[in-house]
């Protein structure tokens, strides 16, 4: 469904008044997403993830240089396919809360969400409600303002704007941040529910342990390159069958694994890739 | 705290500052070096004799202490009375309300059309940050907002009534004519250019403080959600833009009157309009206390009123402040 | 998400109308301008010519009062800026040492503010009986209500943080505090805070002395340029209304926008 070849972030800063330099965000990032799984991006903050997320979406600030391509249902995603196709066939549920309206009930968002995805005015509203209710929030919750839904509900309606589009490719940006488990599992089912109706969804996250119980394929980012990609299955015993050494030591340190082994300290002084 | 508790705190705090704007403005009013006597003899000031003088002084209690003066200004002013003036030889009450009658026009018209303008400029203009219409809006708003009131009317008059002769250069109607003989129309073309240069000032502040709104919405994660659903800059300026900057500036509109009201002072004196703004200037000049001092507690208790307005609103119509009061 | 600011032209701008400035305030001396000289055989001459800007009715030069006026502008404005942000910071301070200090403060400034600013102006050049003291007096004294209270709400906030509470709880006395942790914290607030006030000072003086209760109507002020203007006008002398008005124009956005970038800058 996507195809990420080569891609290269760069952003403009000014090291002195006049002196512009360039940051490399992200350096030459291959990744293919397939219809029907659940592709995790893993890395500390800082990896260049949600930034992936923005390029892919094409939302970047002015005077972004990228490099590199992208196909989206083995056609290029130029800039302006990638104008067309936002809110239609890619959809992003943003990591940060404050991305709901806060002067504007739920049901009015998501039916905004629904208008922009080219739904006519008719059925908008409709649709709205539906998404809604799908996701288990009641008609309180759908007329009520951001600040009076709990962390859990927000997300959902979140994620309902991004369900009511039907977009074929979903970017879930740290979705489980801030949330307690059961509402984080919550959401983490939902996304797994998009994928298993054969939509592509790629789920940004810091944390491997929310991304292993849903996702078929997982790649690790450390610092703007791309570490490893591997099937969900490798993350298993004492990580034998993951490659770079990164990877192992994520895996060895979460707290159910042998954090103690030596191997995590070899992996951390391994020379820094940027 | 309940949005009626709430309420009566502040009109308790708007009767207070009142009692402050009154004591400070007589405190000053007594500083003034000019000597009331002469101020009220004006030119017949050396056809007195001092004996004469002392009767003035006794009979407006120019003799007593000033803080005797104070109080019983004070009592005079709870009873409703506001005093005499006497450059115009009437009540101050009446002469405020005559000449308020003739400013609310040029002032209400004036604010209207100015917070009207204002917002869709500043929309316009924060919809896309950086655009030519952006950069043209921006620097229209900084120069007007640099500009000396009294000199844009001074280039109105200049430009639209001596040159082109389209309006007329002075007054609320012709000289000469009773103000009950002046049609409607004719006062519209005597208010015009007045409005228009009064309006034209008024803008930049509206617009700008609109125009940041926007562009922190746009900046903001909300816009860059609704851009990633697909939304045009106008989509998200026209569904969202319009619900975050309208309550600001309607605020700000309510807390400017003061603004206002100082540049229809000069305006109206540019334009020689018999408005409220020119009686104060007469005032000041002519040193007429009363009045002044009836006027400053009159602008007082109308820019509080607005200020006040201003505050309403935001409780009753912003939903996050609601939740949290009730 | 947002785009780099273009420092380079911000750098520029200062640059840019910091010179304007200074040229304009120097004026004086590479000029030898005669504002007061009178020439009786050219009166009320259109600009063009020997006389680059035109004469007024008694035949002065109208670009050497509009300089000297603006120099006058700039000066008193300057002066009322800075003792208006002394005001400011000194009962803002003085608001953080108690509660009932502090709201005496704040219905001060309440009261100030429910004033409309000309109001006050007039009354206050009324109480000191007008004059280049009165003016500046008088614009200080109605412009530092608003800067007052953002401070104030500085201090405030500063006084709850931790590192003023550990300071007193090492046992510091309320000056030390004021003097060695507050008062440093809000110097740059100050500095933009003034900046800010000097257009507004400027326009205000100019306001004043165009209704005749501001500087004295010998001096070659811009509102006595304008108000003498205003006499003229009607009968087509258009240069006297219109560049005394335009100078104090350029001036005054060459300030607003020297502040705007310095303060982004900062």
């Amino acid at each position: 469904m996507l195809h990420i070849d080569q891609l290269t972030l760069q952003l403009p800063y000014y090291r002195r008044w006049w002196q512009r330099d360039w940051a490399t965000c992200f350096e030459n990032i291959s990744l293919t997403i397939l219809p029907g799984e659940v592709h995790a991006i893993v890395g500390a903050s800082g990896a260049g993830k949600s930034l992936l997320a923005y390029t892919i979406l094409g939302l970047l600030p002015e005077g972004a240089k990228t490099n590199g391509q992208l196909f989206f249902q083995s056609e290029p995603l130029t800039p302006a396919r990638q104008q067309r196709l936002r809110g239609r066939e890619l959809a992003l549920i943003p990591q940060s809360l404050n991305a709901l309206d806060p002067l504007a009930r739920s049901q009015r968002q998501v039916s905004w969400a629904a208008l922009r995805a080219g739904q006519p005015k008719a059925t908008a509203w409709q649709s709205a409600h539906q998404a809604l209710t799908h996701y288990q929030l009641d008609e309180h919750a759908q007329r009520a303002f951001p600040h009076e839904l709990s962390g859990g509900m927000a997300r959902r309606v979140l994620t309902a704007m991004a369900h009511v589009s039907h977009a074929n490719l979903i970017i879930a940006d740290e979705p489980s941040v801030g949330l307690d488990p059961q509402q984080r599992d919550r959401v983490l089912m939902a996304l797994k529910a998009l994928a298993d109706q054969g939509k592509a969804v790629i789920l940004i996250t810091h944390d491997l342990r929310h991304a292993l119980p849903i996702a078929d394929n997982v790649t690790i980012m450390r610092q703007g390159l791309c570490v490893e990609t591997t099937t969900t299955a490798a993350f298993q015993g004492h990580g034998d069958a993951l490659h770079s050494g990164y990877a192992k030591a994520l895996w060895h340190a979460l707290p159910d694994n042998a954090f103690t082994s030596p191997i995590i300290m070899n992996a951390l002084e391994e020379p820094s890739v940027a | 705290m309940r949005v009626t508790q709430w309420l009566a705190f502040r009109l308790l705090r708007l009767g207070l500052v009142l009692l402050c704007v009154a004591t400070l403005s007589f405190g000053l009013v007594m500083l003034s070096p000019i000597d009331p006597v002469d101020a009220y003899l004006g030119p017949q000031m050396a056809q007195v004799s001092p004996e004469q003088r002392a009767i003035i002084a006794h009979r407006w209690g120019f003799d007593t202490p000033p803080a005797a003066q104070f109080g019983h200004w004070l009592r005079q002013l709870l009873s409703g009375d506001l005093g005499w003036s006497h450059i115009y030889n009437r009540p101050v009450s009446e002469v405020i309300g005559e000449r308020f009658y003739r400013s609310i026009a040029l002032l209400g018209s004036a604010w209207l059309l100015s917070a009207l303008v204002g917002f869709v400029l500043g929309v316009m203009a924060g919809a896309k940050e950086g655009s030519l219409l952006d950069r043209l809006i921006s620097a229209y708003a900084y120069i007007t907002a640099s500009t000396p009131t009294f000199w844009l009317g001074i280039l109105g008059l200049l430009l639209f009534s001596v040159y082109l002769g389209w309006t007329p250069v002075c007054c609320a109607g012709p000289t000469g004519t009773l103000s009950q003989d002046v049609s409607t129309l004719t006062r519209l073309h005597h208010l015009a250019l007045p409005v228009a240069t009064l309006t034209l000032l008024g803008i930049a502040n509206i617009t700008l403080h609109t125009r940041s709104r926007m562009v922190a919405l746009m900046r903001s994660d909300i816009a860059t959600h609704a851009f990633a659903q697909g939304a045009s800059r106008f989509d998200v300026a026209w569904r969202q833009g319009l619900r975050h900057a309208s309550l600001p500036a309607l605020t700000l509109a309510f807390a400017s009157l003061g603004e206002l009201f100082g540049g229809s002072i000069l305006i109206e004196q540019v334009f020689a309009y018999p408005g409220l703004g020119q009686a104060t200037v007469e005032a000041g000049l002519r040193s007429d206390v009363p009045l002044l001092l009836g006027i400053a507690l009159f602008t007082a208790l109308f820019v509080s009123v607005g200020n006040l307005i201003a505050d309403t609103l935001y409780r009753l119509v912003d939903p996050r402040i609601g939740q949290t009061s009730s | 998400m947002r785009p780099t600011q273009p420092h380079l032209y911000t750098l520029g701008y200062i640059l840019l109308s910091g010179s304007l400035l200074a040229l304009l305030i120097s004026s004086h001396w590479w000029l030898g301008t005669t504002p007061a000289h009178m020439q009786f055989d050219a009166r009320l001459i259109p600009p063009g010519g020997n006389h680059w800007l035109g004469t007024d009715a008694l035949g002065r030069e109208l670009w050497a009062r509009t300089l000297a006026g603006l120099r006058i502008s700039f000066w008193v404005g300057l002066s009322a800026a800075l003792l208006g942000t002394t005001i400011a910071l000194s009962l803002a301070a003085l608001s953080t040492l108690s509660r009932q200090m502090d709201a005496l403060v704040s219905l001060l400034i309440d009261t100030l503010l429910s004033v409309p600013h000309l109001i006050l102006l007039l009354l206050i050049a009324f109480a000191l009986g007008g004059g280049t003291q009165a003016v500046i007096i008088a614009v200080a004294l109605t412009h530092w209500p608003s800067l007052a209270r953002v401070l104030r709400a500085e201090l405030l906030t500063l006084r709850h943080a931790p590192y003023i509470r550990i300071s007193r709880s090492l046992g510091k006395s309320r000056g030390f505090i004021l003097f060695h942790h507050l008062l440093p914290h809000v110097l740059p607030h100050c500095l933009v805070g003034a900046l800010l006030l000097f257009p507004h000072a400027i326009l205000h003086e100019a306001a004043l002395t165009f209704l005749g209760v501001g500087l004295d109507p010998s001096q070659p002020a811009i509102g006595v340029l304008l108000a003498e203007a205003m006499r003229y006008i009607t009968a087509g002398y258009w240069w006297l209304g219109v560049f005394p008005g335009l100078g104090l124009l350029m001036m005054v956005l060459c300030i607003d926008r020297l502040a705007f970038h310095l303060r982004r800058a900062l």
